[in-house]
This record gives C-alpha cells, structure tokens and sequence, in this order.
C-alpha cells in the first residue's frame, strides 16, 4: 500500500481489491462484502442452472425488503404468489447455500442499506455490491459500495469477483456548515440540481469538506445513498473518528484485538494530501436550504422559497421539451410557487431516510398536532422501528394521525403493494421522483423527512424553519 | 448469449431525456421469471394506456417503426435503479443496440452481459439520427466500432476491450473468470489473512 504517489481513498481500496489488471483495462475486482434481497431470484437461478455453488457464502449477507409487506410480518399476507415467491426465494437460497439472511420473521430484518451499517457489516476500506443501484449508501463508512445488475450479481456469488474498468473520480467539497433545519438530504438534492442528473456517471465522487466531515453517520448514509441519482456509481466519505465510533459494538464490528488491526487499516485510508481527482466541484455549505423537487428527475430540485420554472425561458429544445412533459405529468404550472403546491400524501421511509435520526427529525415536527392528510411511517429496520418505540416516537406519529408500518422499501418503490393513486401527489423522503415510480401516473416530491413532515400537517409544502417559529 | 458483429436495422427514436429503468420497466413486473420473457412489457407504462389499449401517440406502435432493432434515446438512458429486466425487455422485444449520448453506468454494463451492444456518440451525432425519417436504416458495426446511417452518417464510438470482446464473442463471463481460479484462490488466502476481522460475528450467533 505504500506508494510515493499520493492516492485517495477510492484509489486505496480500489488497489486492494485489485486481483489482476488484464492487458486491455479490464480489472478483476474483490468483492468483501456481497449483500442480497428479495430481488436477487434471478440470480440464485442462474447460479443454480450453472450447477455453481457461492464462493464466499461467509462474506454474503440478505434480507427481505422490496416486496417485504410493512402491514404484517407474515409471508401469507403477500396475496400475489409470484411476489410471495421472491422472499421465499432468499429465505431459501440461504439455507441451502449457506449466507446469513434475516427473514421477515428476525427483527433484524430490514432495508439492506440499513440494516448493512445497523449491524457492521458494513465496514470502511471494503469493496462492497449489491443488486440494487443504492448500494452507494455503505460508501458513507468509507466503502466503495455500488450496485450491480442481476448477471453481475450471479457472476459475485459464483466467484466473489467482479470484472471492472477503472471509474474516473470526483471531489465534492461542501465548505463552512449547514444551516439550521437544512439535512443531508438537502444537501445531496442541491449537489444533484447543480452537477445534474448525469454529472456523476462514470465517476466516483468522494465527499469531503468541514461540512461533511460534520455530518452524522446517517446522515452520510443519506448522502451518499443518492449518488446513483447524480448518475455516479459510488459516493463515499473518508472514515473518520464518527465512523469508528458508530461501528465500535456493533454485532459484526470486530472487537478486542481485531478491532485494533481493523482500525490500522481503516486509518490509513482517507485520501493522501494531494490526491488528484478528475473532476472537483465545490459548495457552500451555508447556501443550501431546504430542497423540494418537482419535475420526473431528482435534478429537478429548487430551494423551498423557488418557483416552478417556466419551459418558455428555456432556450434548449429537447429540455424545453422535457420540462413540458414533466409539468404535464407533475399536473404543475409554471411560475407556481412552491409552497403553494397543495400534497395529498407523505410518506416517510426509504434506505434514503428511514433511519432513527429520519424518524425523530420527523416526530418533532408533528409532536402534538394532527396531519391534514394521508401519512405513513415506514421504519428502515425492525431495530429502528424498536427504538424509535421505546423513545416513544410510534406514538407520536400515530397520535398525528400517521400510519406506523413494519420494514421495508415500502412506497419507494412499491413493490410489496404500498403505492400512491393515479395522480395523487405525495412528498416523499424517498430518493426518486421517476414516473410512475410510486405507482402508475403518481406524483412524486421529494423532500427531508423534517419537509415531508411539515407538508402533512399544513397539507402544502412549507419551509420547514418557518413553520418551526410558528 | 448470442454473439453480435454488426447489425443493419431500423432506427427508433426515443425523445426524453433521462429515460429512467423504472419507465423502461415498471417496478411491478419484476417479479416475472425471465423465462417468461419481458418484450410485451417494455415502456409498459408509456406503450398502452391504463386500460391496456396501446397508446398510438407512442414511437413503439407507430408502423413505420415495425421491426426496429436499434434505439436511438437522448442522454442519461437507463439511469435509476440496477434492474436488469430493463435491458431483458429491450433484448426481447428486439433491439440489439442502444445509441444515446450517455448512459446510467449500471444499464451500461447489464447491456454487455445480455447482448445488447451501447453505444455512446456526441449528442448532436445522436439528434441527427434521431432527426431521420422513419423507418431509416442503421448499421451498428462493433467489429469496426462505427455507426453509418442516412445522408452518409458516419461516426465511430469507444466502447471497453473487454466489453466488447464479450459481446462479439457472445461470452458468458463466469466461465471466463473461473479461468482465472488460481490466481484469485491464492488473492483471497492473502486478503483473508490481511483483513481477518471480517469473519466476525455476533457473540449470540
């Protein structure tokens, strides 16, 4: 790992990982961790007609969570058999192939981009994939976590590798700090709406700057999560003293001996002084405010205080035409206001925000005051759904009228059945805004879990540090 | 998967940016085994009204685009979620080729592994094909890695050695990579040895 050239953290774990550089650029890459879910049927299948075996069962981790049902625990719940299927699909590989998997039954169970940090599975300096584009999510402990399509997912369980061209790399600094009642989910929603929806793609973005380094661990689970949105495969944070602390204890933290030489490693790996970088953007942390999307793309996001733009101002065609075609699906005009934009449904939730700090940013805006409309509350983990009961945080939600439901990804992707009607609008903390992704013509916003919260009580969008005065 | 090395065919064109897997294939489908096959479900959303009627406005049930094997899309096609089902409907429905200014990274790679060839060309490269009268032939030449179409267009794009190789050879890559067994048996002592924390578990497990 010495080396006189300065590396950054990507490049470090990228050099550790590197089993064999072939002639023509292609990089057989180590997988430390391989996680898995309810989606991953396709992949056990194509496996089996291979008549392979895992390689590492020990280093595979799943659990159910996409077509996970959040109104009950039990698989006899799910009426369609082929969705049934999926999670009796992982509770079966599992046993039959050897991994850990925690099942519908196991409070453990949960959102895989939750539940990996929530036990330590997820761990800095660890080439980590998933199949599931939010893997970026565990780059938020100093991993180099992205997600991976079904054929690549059969090919990690077959070999614990995975074959790879070298992606460019990208600082985002965010200087000074962020304001009050501005999240990491603003943040992500503004670097997005600044670098757009591709400017990752191909990159690695590492995020960096006072601002970050002053975030929580969740909120740079946040963060990191809606990478894939600015079309980069990985975000990641630089491990730190909050990482180490955040791991230490966790059940697959290492401890005692190991945990010392788990730390060496870890300490070693943010970038070097002078790493180079293809590309660097920076922003100013105090500049953000809350962000609320409103067209078919996260890119689409303005500061809470903006307007709906108007399509006639924009000279590009092909963009012009874009945004006429959102506005007509969004059921929006231009010039709107957007805290004249009337919501219809919130959900809470999502491996984006869905995790203990998610959940009490929201409970204290809705403490003791009704909701005006539909509201639920999807917890990231059968752990977080616990504690938040034992700080009281269910009863909160429900005394404001809101649904308190078990784990999964729920209305974010509305696979298990949890879905909003044609048309309907819904502030979401979840990471897409894409047609139809909350169910067939349903509208989603984008907002934090404080926004979303805000939004089911006033029943519009509002500024949440407004509404915190009143 | 079936080996590809050039391909003349029609071109359909495909206007919205952004063009997110979630529209390419809605996530309610997903559960369908592939055996199934997917053709019938791609663009659902956008291909047939909420009643199941085709919606005619749409460029796929347009006649003049009967038969298309390569799509021409707008930039950031395929972005959004990992779902390889996305690259399943395109690859039944038809197409063997996709040509857009850019692509998200992971549709880019599920389309090496399905025989679906990615093209990345210049965005106004890929407006003026996009600009071609209907029913305009295309070819897609990866040995040479050009696209030649109407009016003498011609381009030449990048795609990665390995990338390409797998697809003109129609590879499986596992059997490829299990080749190499050896050289990452004797990685995985080394990395095991370097890394032993990792076979940590709970102490109630």
């Amino acid at each position: 790992m010495t080396s006189a050239q300065p590396l950054s953290l990507f490049e470090k774990i990228w050099r550790r990982h590197t089993i064999l550089e072939r002639e023509d650029g292609a990089v057989l890459l180590h997988v430390g961790r391989h996680l898995v879910h309810d989606g991953t049927a396709a992949a056990f299948r194509s496996l089996a007609d291979r008549g392979l075996k895992p390689r590492r069962p020990d280093r595979t981790f799943g659990t159910a969570d996409h077509y996970a049902p959040t109104t009950s625990r039990e698989l006899a719940s799910i009426a369609d058999p082929g969705k049934r299927a999926m999670i009796e699909s992982l509770a079966t590989s599992a046993e039959t192939l050897g991994f850990t998997a925690f099942g519908l039954g196991d409070k453990r169970q949960g959102i895989i981009h939750v539940i990996g940090p929530e036990q330590g599975i997820t761990q800095p300096g660890l080439v980590i994939v998933c199949g599931d584009s939010h893997t970026a999510t565990h780059g938020a402990l100093g991993a180099l976590a992205f997600g991976i399509g079904s054929s690549e997912v059969a090919h990690v369980l077959a070999t614990q590798a995975l074959w790879q061209t070298k992606p460019r790399s990208m600082r985002i600094t965010v200087t000074g700090a962020l304001a009050p009642g501005v999240t990491a989910k603003d943040l992500i929603l503004a670097i997005i709406a600044k670098i757009g929806a591709a400017g990752g793609t191909g990159h690695v973005i590492e995020y960096a700057g006072p601002a970050i380094t002053a975030l929580s661990i969740e909120a740079r689970l946040t963060l990191c999560n809606m990478s894939i949105e600015a079309g980069a495969r990985a975000g990641m944070v630089a491990p730190d003293e909050t990482t180490f602390a955040y791991l230490r204890g966790r059940p697959y933290a290492p401890t005692g001996d190991a945990w010392e030489q788990a730390l060496a490693y870890w300490r070693g790996l943010p970038s070097d002084e002078g790493a180079v970088f293809d590309t660097e953007v920076t922003l100013e942390g105090e500049k953000i405010e809350p962000m609320v999307t409103w067209g078919l793309s996260p890119e689409t996001a303005v500061p809470i205080g903006g307007r709906i733009p108007d399509p006639a101002a924009e000279p590009d065609e092909d963009r012009r035409a874009a945004m006429l075609h959102a506005l007509d699906y969004m059921g929006l005009a231009p010039g709107t206001a957007i805290t004249d934009i009337a919501v219809d449904r919130v959900f809470i939730g999502s491996c984006t925000n869905s995790r203990i700090e998610d959940l009490r940013a929201a409970a204290a805006i809705v403490a003791g005051k009704q909701a005006k409309i539909p509201a639920i509350v999807v917890p990231g983990s059968g752990l977080v759904k616990a504690q938040a009961e034992a700080e009281g945080l269910d009863q909160v939600f429900l005394g404001a009228g809101m649904e308190w439901r078990h784990a999964g990804c729920s209305m974010c992707v509305g696979m298990n059945g949890d879905i909003a009607a044609p048309r309907e609008r819904c502030a979401s903390t979840s990471n897409r805004n894409f047609a139809g992704r909350q169910g067939r013509l349903a509208r989603t916003h984008l907002v934090s879990p404080a926004m979303a919260a805000a939004a089911a009580l006033a029943g519009h969008f509002i500024d949440v540090r407004a509404f915190k005065d009143n | 998967m079936e080996p590809f090395k050039r391909l003349e065919a029609i071109a359909l064109p495909l206007d919205l940016p952004n063009m997110d897997t979630d529209q390419i294939i809605p996530a309610r489908f997903l559960w369908r085994p592939r055996a199934a096959g997917y053709g019938d479900l791609l663009f659902n959303d956008l291909r047939y009204a909420p009643d199941g009627a085709a919606s005619p406005d749409f460029v796929l049930n347009q006649p003049s685009y009967a038969g298309a094997k390569i799509l021409v899309a707008e930039k950031n096609f395929g972005c959004g979620s990992s779902r390889e089902q996305a690259v399943w409907a395109l690859h039944d429905y038809g197409f063997r080729a996709v040509i857009a200014p850019s692509f998200g990274d992971i549709f880019y790679n599920n389309c090496c592994k399905q025989g679906v060839v990615p093209v990345v060309l210049p965005e106004a490269a890929v407006a003026a094909l996009r600009a071609a009268a209907p029913g305009a032939l295309i070819t897609v030449d990866l040995e040479r890695q050009t696209v030649t179409g109407p009016d003498g267009f011609h381009a030449t794009f990048e795609i990665a050695a390995y990338q390409r190789r797998q697809l003109l050879d129609g590879l499986d890559d596992v059997a490829l990579t299990l080749a190499f067994i050896e050289t990452m048996a004797a990685f995985e002592t080394e990395y095991d040895r370097a890394l032993p924390w990792l076979t940590a578990r709970p102490a109630s497990a």
